[in-house]
C-alpha cells in the first residue's frame, strides 16, 4: 500500500491505495464517489471521465497514484450546493438523461469543453464528445443542452424545456416535464447496483468454459479453496435447488456439472466468493478443469440438418413457427410478377453502459435479498428461489436505477450466483462484470437469414408473400421461440397480403444465446421486407413510397394473421408525412434520385424509405398484466408501487404523469415506487413496448379507484354526489369547501378505509398462432427516410439527414419520447453501419467495446426530424401505444436503400461493409 | 483491481532508466498509459510488477526549436502536440495524425512516445514522424543514444531496443524550411478497432519551379513494421506533381507496398484500392502547403 494525498472536489483526502489501482476505483470504492461510473474499462467509452487539473481524463485507466498532489473533479463536485451547474440543469431540460449510466462522464467531458471554450460549435461539440458513449443514443439533446448551458453561462439566457408541435392534450399527460430521477442522475448521487456496498461484502466471480461445445470431465477445486481469503467454491453439486433456469423453457444451467455439457463459450462451471475481486479471479486461475471437446454447430441452417451436431439431446429445433393465410399457390398464380431474394442480419450486441452486477445478501428469514438492475424483477426471485430450493417469498429483488438494457437484462445473469455464494457463505456477495464478461454472458440479437418471396400484379398490388426464416438462438432457449415468432409475424411488412405462406426455424447452435434485443425479431424482419420492397418498386417502375402506400395496412385491414385493424392504424399518416417533411429538405426533388456532393465529384447522396410495424406488449396469447398499489400518504402525497423496471425509457415519469393527471395532483406529490418483489406487485416484464401501455393502464386505473374511494368518502360525509366533487392542482373542491389530499386521508382513515388500493390491469386477450382471434391488442406503426452520402471510391457510408415519423397513439411524456425516438434512431444507424457481434467457431470475436463499437455522436445525421402521429387506441392510456422498439426498426433497410440510390449498390446484409461496397461500386463501373 | 504491484514516477531520464534496470521482475514503461493497461487487464500482455511512469519527466516534456531541428519529447501528449504552435508550422502531419486519435480524454494522456514504443505498423503517430524523417532518441544507463525513427521496429509490437534497459526519450526532426510541406490521412471503418486499415504521412520540398525536389512518403500497415516508401519516393523527386507522375507514383507505391487481408478490417483489394485515394490526398495537401 502506499500513501495518496490528492484533492477531490476541492476537498484534501489521503488516504492507502494499491500501487496498481486506478482512479476510478478508488474514487468509487474507496471514497463512495460513485457518481464516477466504470463502463468498459478499455478506455473506449468515457463514461468514467472525471477532470484532473481541469483536463478530462478516464479515471479507469489512470493510475491512482498519478493523481498525487492534483485536483480531481468528479461529477460530485460540479453543483454548487443545491444549486446544479448549468451543465446539470441544461441535461434534465433537455431530456438528455435517459438510463443517465453515462450521463456524469457526458457532463464532465462538457465541463471541461465549456471551461476552454464558452461558446462551443456544433462541430467543437462533436469533437470533444466523440469518445464519450451513450447507448440511450442522448446525443442530440445533449448537443442542444450544451448550447443551453453555454448560453446560461455566457449571456445569462433561462434554460428552458424544448418545444414539440405534439405537446399537449390534458393538464399533465401530453406536457413536457423531467423525469423525476433526472437530478440525481445528473449529480451522481443515483444508485446503481455496483454504488452499493455492504459491510463484510464478498466478492463473487465465475469460471467460464472458454470453449464453445464439450463435456466437463474433470472439476477440482481444491487448490483455489485452499487460497487465502477464498470464503466458498461453488459448483453444479453444490445447487440445493433447480439446476436450470430460463424464462419460458428451463435449459440453461446456472452451472454445468460435471459429465454434464457445456453448450457455448460462456457457460458457468464454477463459482467463488473471495474478500476481494483480485483474490476471486485468482481462486478461478486454480481451478483445474478437462472437457472433452464435442463437434461444434454454429449455423442456423447447418443446425437443421439430419447430421448436425446434437446442442440439446432433443434436437436442435427449438420452434418451427408456421403462419399461413389464404392459398399461397393460387396467390402466386394471381401475381403477375414475383420477386424473391435473401437477406441476412448478424447477431448484435446490446452495449448497455451498466454492466450487469447482482448483490445478493442473506436476510433473517433465512432467505436472500437481491439488489439487481433487471428487466424482469419477478422472474428474477422466481429463478433465485428455485435455484436455492427457497419459497418464493423468501427472495426479495429490489431493483436500484439500471443503466440501460434494450432487452438484454430480461435473463438470468449473476442473480442465481450471487445468492447461492450468499447462502452458502452468509455474507452479502457482490457479482459484478466487468464488460468482456457482459459482452460473453448475456444474450444477443439473433442473426438471421430471411428468404422473402413476393407476387404483385404489375400495378404493384401485392397477391402474394411467402417468407422462410432461419433464426440462430444459440445454446439456449431464453425467448427465442418469442422473438422468431415476431420475426415470423411481422416478415410480411406492415402490408395488405390476402394469401401468405411462413415457416421460421428457431434453431440451437453453440453460439451465445439469443434473446431480447429492441425490436424483438421483427427487427430482423423488417430489414428483409423493406429492402425487398424498394427493388420491386424499381422494377415496377413505381416510386418506392407510393408502392408502400398502396399495400400500407390501415383501418379495416387484415393483416397475415387473419387480424382484423379495427383502429389506430396510422401508418397512411407517417407514410405521408414523412415523405412531404422529406421532399421540403429535397425542395420538392425526387429524394431517390442520385445527386452529387458540392465540390465532391467522388461523392453522391440519396434518400432510402422503408416502413415498419411493432406490436404492442406480449401477445399471441400470452397473458398480459400489470398490478399496481397506490397509496394516499399522511403528507397528502401519493405513492404508486409497481414492479417494472425504469432502464432509462422514463417509465417512471410516464406513472407519475398519469397518476397526477388522473388525481388532479402536481406531479411533485406523486412518487413512483418500481421493482421490489416485496413491496411493488409484479408489473410483468420490461419488454415488448408495453410498459407504458400495460403498467401505465394499471397506474391509470389504480389511481381511479383511490380517486373513486375519496369521492365516497367526501360524498358520503359531505352528502354530496361525486359529480359534485372536483379534483384540481391538488386541492379537492367539494362545494364551497376545499380540502387538500392529506385531509380527506385522514378522513377516510378515521373512517377505517383503505388507502392503500391495488387494481390489476389484464390486457384484451391475444391468442396463440394457428389459433382464431387477435394475436396482438395494438400495433405502433413508422416511416423513416433517411439520406445518405457514400464515397464512390472509399466505400465510405454516413446517415445525413433523417425524418421520421411515429404513430404512437399519443405522446404521453413528449421530452422522453423525442429522446426515446431519436435514440431509437441512432441505434438503427448502429445497426446499418458501425456494429456487428462476431462469433468465429463459436468463439467471440467482438469480445470488447473496442471490437464491438456503437454509434458515437460523430454519427448522428446533421438533421433530425421527429414527427410523432397520435392515432389512439382505445383501450391503451390516453389513446397510447408502444414506442421503445419501433423507431430502431426501419432504419437499417432506410440506409441500405439509399445506399442503392446513391450508388447503384444492393445489399443484403448489414451492417454495410464499406470494403465490399467499394469493391462492388468498381466492379459496377467497369 | 490492482494491476501491478509497484509503481514508480521517476522525476529524470537517469532514474527512469535505473527503475528499469534494477526492476526485480516484468517491467512497463507508460506515460498516458492508455494501450499498456488496457493490454494487461485484457490479458493481452503478460501481467506486470513493476510500472515506471515516465510521465513527470519534465525533459520528455519539451517541445523546441534547436538551430535546425525540432526536438519533441517523448511524453508529449496528443493534445499537447495539436495545440502547439511550432508543432503546427513545423510538423503539420503530425499535427493532423494526432489530432484524429481517441477523444480529449485519451488525447489528454496518450503520448507520441506511446504511440511510437507500441510499435504498430499503422500508429498514425508513427507514421506521421516517418514522413519527417525522425530520429528518436534512446536512453539507457549507459547514455543516451539517437537512431532513426525507422530502425527500432522489428515487427508489430517488437522493437530493436532492449525495452527492459532502455527507454525512447524523445524525437528530433529537421524544422521546416521554405517550400516545404507535410499532411496525414488515413481511412478507417466503422466497425471494429479505431486503427487505420491504411493511413499514409507526407512531406515535400518544391523546387523554385513548384515541382517535387523532395518527398517523403510513409503508410501504414503496409508490412509488419511502419512503411518507408523509397521507391515511390525516388520516382516522385524531381518530377511535377501532375496526373502522369500521380499515376506512375501509383503504380510503384501499389508495387512496393505489402499489403494484406486482415480478418474483420480489410481486404488486401481494398487497401490496395485506398492507396491512391491518400497519396493523393496527403501529396496534394502537403504540395498546398509548401507553396504557402
Amino acid at each position: 500500500m502506499k500513501s495518496l494525498t490528492f484533492w477531490v472536489n476541492d476537498k484534501k483526502q489521503t488516504l492507502e491505495v494499491e500501487a496498481g489501482e486506478m482512479l476510478a476505483d478508488v474514487l468509487r470504492y474507496r471514497l463512495g464517489l460513485t457518481g464516477t461510473k466504470i463502463s468498459c474499462g478499455e478506455s473506449e467509452c468515457g463514461v468514467c471521465t472525471v477532470l484532473v487539473e481541469g483536463e478530462p481524463v478516464l479515471s479507469c485507466n489512470y493510475p491512482a497514484l498519478k493523481a498525487a498532489g492534483k485536483h480531481v473533479t468528479t461529477i460530485e463536485g460540479l453543483a454548487q450546493g443545491e444549486k446544479l451547474h448549468p451543465l446539470q440543469e441544461a441535461f434534465i431540460k433537455n431530456g438528455a438523461v435517459q438510463c443517465g449510466f453515462c450521463t456524469p462522464g457526458q457532463i464532465i467531458t462538457a465541463a471541461a469543453l465549456l471551461s476552454s471554450k464558452a461558446d462551443p460549435t456544433d462541430q467543437d461539440i462533436e469533437y470533444a464528445l466523440n469518445d464519450t458513449l451513450c447507448r440511450c443514443g442522448t446525443y442530440p439533446a445533449i448537443v442542444n443542452a450544451i448550447h443551453a448551458a453555454s448560453d446560461k453561462i455566457n449571456h445569462n439566457k433561462p434554460i428552458e424545456f424544448p418545444t414539440y408541435d405534439f405537446v399537449g392534450g390534458l393538464e399533465v399527460v401530453g406536457q413536457v416535464v423531467a423525469r423525476p430521477e433526472a437530478r440525481q442522475k445528473v449529480t451522481g448521487a443515483a444508485v446503481y447496483t455496483d454504488d452499493i456496498t455492504f459491510p463484510d461484502m464478498l466478492f463473487g466471480a465465475t469460471l467460464r468454459a472458454g470453449i464453445p461445445h464439450g463435456r466437463l470431465i474433470k472439476l477440482d477445486c481444491s487448490k483455489a479453496k485452499k487460497l487465502p481469503g477464498i470464503r466458498a467454491v461453488f459448483t453444479a453439486a453444490d445447487i440445493p435447488g433447480r439446476v436450470n433456469h430460463g424464462l419460458i423453457i428451463q435449459d440453461w444451467p446456472a452451472l454445468v456439472g460435471v459429465g454434464e455439457k457445456v453448450r457455448y463459450v460462456g457457460d458457468a462451471v464454477a463459482i467463488v466468493a473471495a474478500d476481494t475481486p483480485e483474490i476471486a479471479q485468482k481462486a478461478l486461475a486454480l481451478i483445474d478443469v478437462e472437457y472433452e471437446p464435442l463437434p461444434v454447430v454454429t449455423d442456423p441452417v447447418e443446425a437443421k440438418a439430419e447430421d448436425a451436431p446434437l446442442v440439446h439431446e432433443e434436437g436442435n429445433l427449438l420452434k418451427h413457427i408456421k403462419v399461413n393465410r389464404g392459398d399461397i399457390t393460387l396467390g402466386f398464380e394471381q401475381a403477375e410478377i414475383i420477386f424473391e431474394d435473401t437477406y441476412y442480419t448478424p447477431a448484435y450486441e446490446h452495449a448497455f453502459m451498466e454492466p450487469e452486477c447482482s448483490i445478493a445478501r442473506p436476510v433473517d428469514n433465512g432467505g436472500v435479498e437481491i439488489y439487481v438492475g433487471s428487466q424482469i424483477a419477478y422472474a428474477d426471485r422466481d429463478q433465485v428461489a428455485a435455484a436455492l430450493g427457497l419459497p418464493q417469498e423468501k427472495v426479495r429483488v429490489r431493483g436500484p436505477l439500471v443503466g440501460g438494457g434494450f432487452g438484454g437484462k430480461e435473463d438470468i445473469a449473476g442473480q442465481i450466483h450471487a445468492a447461492l455464494l450468499a447462502q452458502a457463505t452468509g455474507k452479502p456477495v457482490k457479482v459484478l462484470y466487468d464488460r468482456q464478461e457482459s459482452m460473453l454472458v448475456h444474450p444477443k440479437r439473433h442473426a438471421t437469414q430471411i428468404r422473402v418471396k413476393l407476387g404483385l400484379k404489375r400495378d404493384g398490388t401485392l397477391t402474394a408473400a411467402q417468407t422462410e426464416l432461419y433464426g440462430d438462438t444459440g445454446a439456449y432457449a431464453s425467448l427465442g421461440a418469442k422473438v422468431m415468432g415476431r420475426a415470423t409475424t411481422h416478415s410480411t411488412g406492415p402490408y395488405i397480403v390476402p394469401n401468405v405462406k411462413i415457416d421460421c426455424y428457431a434453431m440451437y447452435t453453440n453460439n451465445p444465446p439469443s434473446g431480447a434485443f429492441r425490436g424483438f425479431g421483427a427487427f430482423q424482419a423488417a430489414f428483409a421486407i423493406e429492402c425487398l420492397m424498394d427493388k420491386v418498386a424499381e422494377e415496377l417502375k413505381l416510386d418506392p413510397v407510393e408502392l408502400r402506400r398502396m399495400n400500407a395496412l390501415r383501418k379495416g385491414s387484415i393483416t397475415n394473421t387473419g387480424q382484423h385493424l379495427t383502429e389506430s392504424v396510422g401508418l397512411l399518416e407517417c407514410i405521408n408525412q414523412t415523405q412531404a417533411e422529406m421532399l421540403k429538405f429535397t425542395g420538392g426533388e425526387d429524394p431517390f434520385l442520385s445527386r452529387e456532393v458540392n465540390g465532391e465529384p467522388g461523392k453522391r447522396r440519396s434518400w432510402g424509405f422503408a416502413v415498419t410495424f411493432k406490436n404492442t406488449g406480449l401477445g399471441e396469447g400470452a397473458p398480459d398484466n400489470a398490478t399496481a398499489e397506490i397509496e394516499l400518504l399522511k403528507d397528502g402525497s401519493v405513492e404508486i408501487r409497481i414492479s417494472s423496471a425504469e432502464i432509462g425509457q422514463g417509465l417512471v415519469t410516464v406513472l407519475q404523469m398519469i397518476t397526477a393527471q388522473e388525481l388532479g395532483l402536481p406531479l411533485d406529490k406523486v412518487n413512483v415506487y418500481l421493482s421490489d418483489t416485496d413491496l411493488t406487485p409484479d408489473g410483468g416484464p420490461t419488454t415488448g413496448s408495453r410498459q407504458t401501455y400495460i403498467s401505465g393502464n394499471a397506474a391509470r386505473y389504480a389511481a381511479g379507484t383511490l380517486k373513486n374511494a375519496m369521492l365516497d368518502t367526501l360524498a358520503e360525509k359531505l352528502n354530496l354526489s361525486p359529480e359534485e366533487i372536483g379534483f384540481k392542482d391538488g386541492v379537492i373542491q367539494a362545494n364551497d369547501q376545499k380540502l387538500s389530499f392529506a385531509e380527506v386521508g385522514e378522513l377516510m382513515r378515521a373512517e377505517g378505509r383503505k388507502t392503500r388500493l391495488k387494481y390489476e390491469y389484464v390486457s384484451p386477450k391475444t391468442t396463440p398462432l394457428g389459433e382464431k382471434g387477435d394475436k396482438h391488442f395494438a400495433y405502433s406503426f413508422a416511416a423513416q427516410a433517411i439520406e445518405v452520402e457514400v464515397d464512390l471510391v472509399t466505400g465510405e457510408v454516413r446517415a445525413v439527414r433523417a425524418v421520421g415519423a411515429t404513430d404512437v397513439g399519443k405522446a404521453i411524456n413528449p421530452l422522453g419520447l423525442q429522446g426515446q425516438v431519436e435514440g431509437g434512431l441512432i441505434m438503427g444507424i448502429g445497426h446499418a453501419l458501425t456494429e456487428e457481434f462476431i462469433v468465429e467457431n463459436g468463439e467471440i470475436f467482438t469480445d470488447s467495446l473496442s471490437r464491438y463499437r456503437m454509434p458515437s455522436i460523430k454519427h448522428v445525421p446533421e438533421d433530425i426530424k421527429v414527427i410523432i402521429v397520435e392515432d389512439p387506441t382505445a383501450e391503451g392510456p390516453y389513446g397510447g401505444k408502444g414506442v421503445g422498439e419501433i423507431s430502431t426498426m426501419p432504419v437499417p433497410p432506410a440506409i441500405v436503400n439509399a445506399v442503392y440510390n446513391a450508388c447503384g449498390i444492393r445489399l443484403n446484409r448489414i451492417p454495410i461493409d464499406q470494403d465490399w461496397l467499394a469493391l462492388e461500386i468498381e466492379k459496377a463501373a467497369r | 483491481m490492482s494491476l501491478f504491484q509497484e509503481y514508480m514516477q521517476p522525476d529524470t531520464i537517469e532514474e527512469a532508466v535505473e527503475n528499469l534496470k534494477d526492476a526485480p521482475g516484468s517491467v512497463a514503461v507508460i506515460a498516458g498509459g492508455t494501450d499498456l493497461l488496457l493490454d494487461i487487464r485484457q490479458g493481452r500482455h503478460q501481467a506486470v510488477d513493476r510500472v515506471v511512469d515516465i510521465s513527470g519527466i519534465s525533459e520528455m516534456q519539451e517541445v523546441a526549436l534547436e538551430e535546425n531541428f525540432v526536438y519533441l519529447g517523448a511524453s508529449v501528449t496528443h493534445k499537447q502536440i495539436i495545440s502547439n504552435s511550432l508543432l503546427a508550422e513545423h510538423a503539420q502531419c503530425v499535427v493532423e495524425g494526432c489530432g484524429l486519435i481517441g477523444g480529449p480524454q485519451v488525447r489528454n494522456v496518450a503520448t507520441i512516445g506511446g504511440n511510437v514504443s507500441h510499435a504498430l505498423p499503422a500508429g498514425d503517430g508513427t507514421i506521421s514522424l516517418l514522413a519527417l524523417d525522425t530520429e528518436v532518441r534512446i536512453a539507457s544507463t549507459d547514455g543516451v543514444r539517437w537512431r532513426p525513427l525507422i530502425e527500432i521496429f522489428a515487427g508489430p509490437g517488437k522493437v530493436t531496443f532492449d525495452r527492459k534497459n532502455e527507454l525512447i526519450v524523445g524525437f528530433r526532426f529537421p524544422a521546416r524550411g521554405p517550400r516545404e510541406g507535410s499532411a496525414f490521412d488515413r481511412v478507417m471503418r466503422p466497425q471494429g478497432v479505431a486503427i487505420a486499415i491504411l493511413n499514409m504521412a507526407g512531406w515535400v520540398k518544391l523546387d523554385e519551379k513548384g515541382d517535387i525536389e523532395d518527398v517523403r512518403l510513409a503508410c501504414g500497415p503496409a508490412g509488419p513494421k511502419p512503411f518507408r516508401a523509397r521507391k515511390t519516393e525516388e520516382f516522385i523527386k524531381g518530377k511535377s506533381w501532375d496526373e502522369a507522375s500521380y499515376q506512375e507514383a501509383c503504380r510503384i507505391l501499389a508495387d512496393e507496398v505489402s499489403l494484406r487481408t486482415s480478418a474483420h478490417r480489410a481486404t488486401k483489394e481494398y487497401r490496395h484500392k485506398l492507396l491512391p485515394v491518400l497519396l493523393q490526398k496527403v501529396l496534394d495537401s502537403a504540395v498546398e502547403r509548401a507553396k504557402l
